[in-house]
């Protein structure tokens, strides 16, 4: 049997830019490579003499899908560095700010970008002229995600109001209340998109993944939580580059990570899912069990079910927290004005899954070392290893199908590229 | 005789973090309503159908880093009636054009383990460096209302109405208290263009130049009150060297603050 190869140049339906490239040789999987040619744009290198209070405005730009997961792991860095504990009202607001990403890059993902893979069609407007009231229903809910957003961050793209320590100026009472009427109809809408996503038909697969997720004492996770796995790993994100490690390959401008000592893992909501459905809300579980979720989702394609689970889990956030809210007295907490050289990691739950920053602070408060570990650039070893098994599977189907499935099995794990891109380490490999 | 068609839009990336194309995708009312009036023909991150060029309308996202890069850009102008880009990396080669001001082998070589896998040209530049612009949408990110307004007054075939006056006029009619006067907090809402919605000093924060100089910066007049203010001359040629780095005017106040030393 000659060799064949599956390529395609330039994926489309992701964020950023990538390709595919999988080589069959004597009916085998001979190599698989998910190709990332995003130009790298070195924010871990120009990050080095900026003042940690930039650190959040600076990497949001590394990802204008999920700006916020940057912001946010970047404070709870620099806030471990410091010795600084944001808690009460300031830690819920930045929890109310994150449903908002989460809604508004799941309902994306969801309905412009992974629905018409189900349904037949090459894009969500498209989609529209035969399904108009699914794609208004993702707009709709896109839209209370990025209002949410709005609101609180002053714009949904880049929001301006987040700092070290908490915000610029918190809203009033009021201006929380204001946005219930339009998060109750979004909690309906969300409900409906689970219907609406457990209705697709899957491929019946099953992968064993090595599922990576945070894990909270008392609530499903965002910004806090020790990194557990399914495979009994549990550390602290201080710990983190002892359980994981990356390395760079030759057909990517991105780094891949893997388990120290170990292979490929996953990260995003089919991760978070697994190891924390317990921590979901009352409206979320019942989403779930409506929808013939079982407690842990190995299926792939079934991550649009888990993805739109945890968009009615943030929704019902949204309302609790706002519900509970009274303004703090102080929009944020001073950092201290002086201090020793320092070093900082942090981890939160970005939409598509774990992203880890670090930092080294000189005493004068400029960031001398970062690192940033981006969640698409540590799932881009497990997709190529989906990939590896789906080609087996179906290495009778003809060049045109076989580009096709593969281009929805990368699809499933949503990759953000432009993150993969810049997650720039400066692991340097000293001559 | 001709059929009449919809114009065909495309949208194009080059570095950038994908916010700009993105606020395509967040028009979320008038998506739809677009879409019918315009033909959506080349939108990679939107659509696996591509319609073959040439092009009425194309945006362009991001700046130019690499070689290919270079050759790209001379092929979208080609097959492109009009060309409009959309923002900072764009305009004026966004955050990643701060490698313009150091050593980019150096830069790569602290990211990378194997430097030598990773092709990148020294400099991020603007397209118009490239080709030339038609039209451009300022900002990180552009303001999905101008947006909306660029691709209505391309329907309507008339001139998009994109002000080139500074933040401080938009911040004066939102009602905002000024927070230099109030509070003493730098702000370069003075030489920053308009289109934002004045949004930082609405929420307790100095403006930090996302839209890039406005059409007649006074950049030493700028530079003198930041002074007064008692801004670390480190930190003023930081603020201007973030997301418009690169942009002639921010480029100069950087450099001016540069001779003149810390402080």
């Amino acid at each position: 049997m000659p060799e064949r190869t599956i390529a395609v140049d330039y994926l489309a339906r992701v964020e950023g830019e990538g390709a595919l490239r999988v080589r069959i040789r004597n009916r085998r999987v001979d190599q698989v490579e998910l190709k990332i040619f995003e130009p790298p744009r070195f924010f871990e290198a120009f990050l080095r003499g900026r003042s940690y209070l930039e650190a959040p405005d600076i990497t949001a730009r590394i990802c204008g899908i999920c700006p916020v997961a940057y912001q946010m792991s970047a404070c709870h860095a620099m806030e471990r560095a410091l010795g600084m504990t944001v808690e009460g009202p300031l830690r819920d607001l930045r929890r109310l700010l994150y449903c908002g990403e989460w809604i508004e890059s799941h309902a994306l993902h969801i309905y412009l970008l992974h629905a018409p893979d189900f349904l037949g069609y090459p894009d969500a407007v498209r989609l529209a002229k035969d399904h108009p009231e699914a794609v208004k229903r993702g707009l709709e809910l896109k839209k209370a995600g990025n209002h949410l957003m709005q609101v609180l961050g002053g714009r949904e793209i880049h929001p301006v109001n987040v700092r070290v320590g908490g915000f610029y100026r918190t809203p009033s009472r009021a201006e929380l209340l204001a946005l219930r009427p339009g998060l109750e109809r979004a909690l309906t809408l969300a409900e409906e998109t689970v219907r609406f996503a457990s209705g697709l038909t899957f491929p019946e697969v099953e992968e064993e993944y090595e599922f990576v997720s945070l894990r909270s004492e008392h609530e499903y996770p965002m910004n806090e939580g020790e990194v557990v796995s399914n495979r009994g790993l549990r550390v602290p994100a201080s710990r983190y580059e002892e359980a994981f490690e990356e390395v760079q390959a030759a057909h990517s401008n991105a780094l891949q990570s893997i388990r120290r000592g170990g292979g490929s893992y996953l990260v995003g909501p089919l991760a978070r899912y697994a190891l924390n459905h317990d921590r979901l809300g009352p409206r979320a579980r019942s989403a779930a069990n409506e929808a013939g979720l079982s407690e842990t989702v190995r299926n792939p394609y079934r991550s649009i079910v888990v993805r739109a689970v945890e968009v009615v889990f943030a929704c019902e956030e949204a309302l609790r927290i706002i519900d509970g809210y009274q303004p703090p007295e102080r929009p944020y907490v001073e950092p201290p004005v002086s201090f020793h050289a320092t070093a900082g990691a942090a981890i939160t739950e970005a939409p598509r899954g774990m992203l880890y920053h670090w930092y080294r602070l000189s005493s004068d408060g400029l960031i001398e070392e970062a690192k940033i570990v981006a969640p698409t650039s540590q799932n881009q070893k497990r997709i190529e290893d989906d990939l590896r098994h789906l080609v087996e599977r179906s290495l009778d189907q003809d060049d045109s199908t076989l580009t096709d499935f593969c281009e929805r099995a990368i699809r499933n794990h949503d990759p953000c590229i432009s993150c993969a891109t810049h997650f720039l380490s400066l692991d340097l490999e000293r001559t | 005789m001709s059929i009449p068609r919809r114009p065909r839009l495309a949208v194009w990336k080059f570095a950038s973090c994908d916010g700009c194309q993105l606020s395509v995708l967040d028009l979320e009312d008038d998506l739809l309503a677009i879409a019918g009036r315009i033909e959506i023909a080349n939108f990679r991150e939107a659509s696996s159908a591509v319609v073959e060029g040439p092009y009425d309308l194309s945006l362009v996202e991001g700046s130019v880093t690499t070689v290919e890069d270079v050759r790209r850009i001379k092929e979208v102008r080609a097959e492109s009636r009009v060309l409009v880009t959309i923002g900072a990396c764009a305009t004026a080669g966004g955050v990643q054009a701060l490698r313009n001001f150091a050593d980019v082998e150096e830069f790569t070589r602290a990211v990378y383990a194997h430097p030598e896998y990773i092709r990148t040209l020294a400099t991020s530049t603007p397209i118009a460096d490239h080709v030339s612009v038609d039209f451009e949408l300022r900002g990180c990110p552009i303001s999905k209302a101008q947006l909306l307004e660029l691709v209505s007054a391309y329907l309507g075939g008339r001139v998009p109405n994109l002000p080139n006056e500074s933040v401080c006029l938009e911040c004066k009619r939102r009602g905002n208290v000024c927070v230099v006067v109030a509070r003493g907090t730098p702000c370069l809402g003075p030489v920053t263009q308009t289109g934002c919605g004045a949004i930082c000093p609405a929420y307790q924060r100095g403006c930090y130049g996302c839209f890039g100089p406005q059409g007649s910066p006074n950049i030493p007049s700028m530079l003198r009150h930041l002074d007064y203010l008692g801004m670390p001359h480190p930190e003023v040629q930081r603020v201007f060297r973030t997301f418009n780095a690169f942009a002639p005017a921010f480029r100069a106040a950087s450099e001016a603050v540069g001779e003149k030393g810390g402080k």
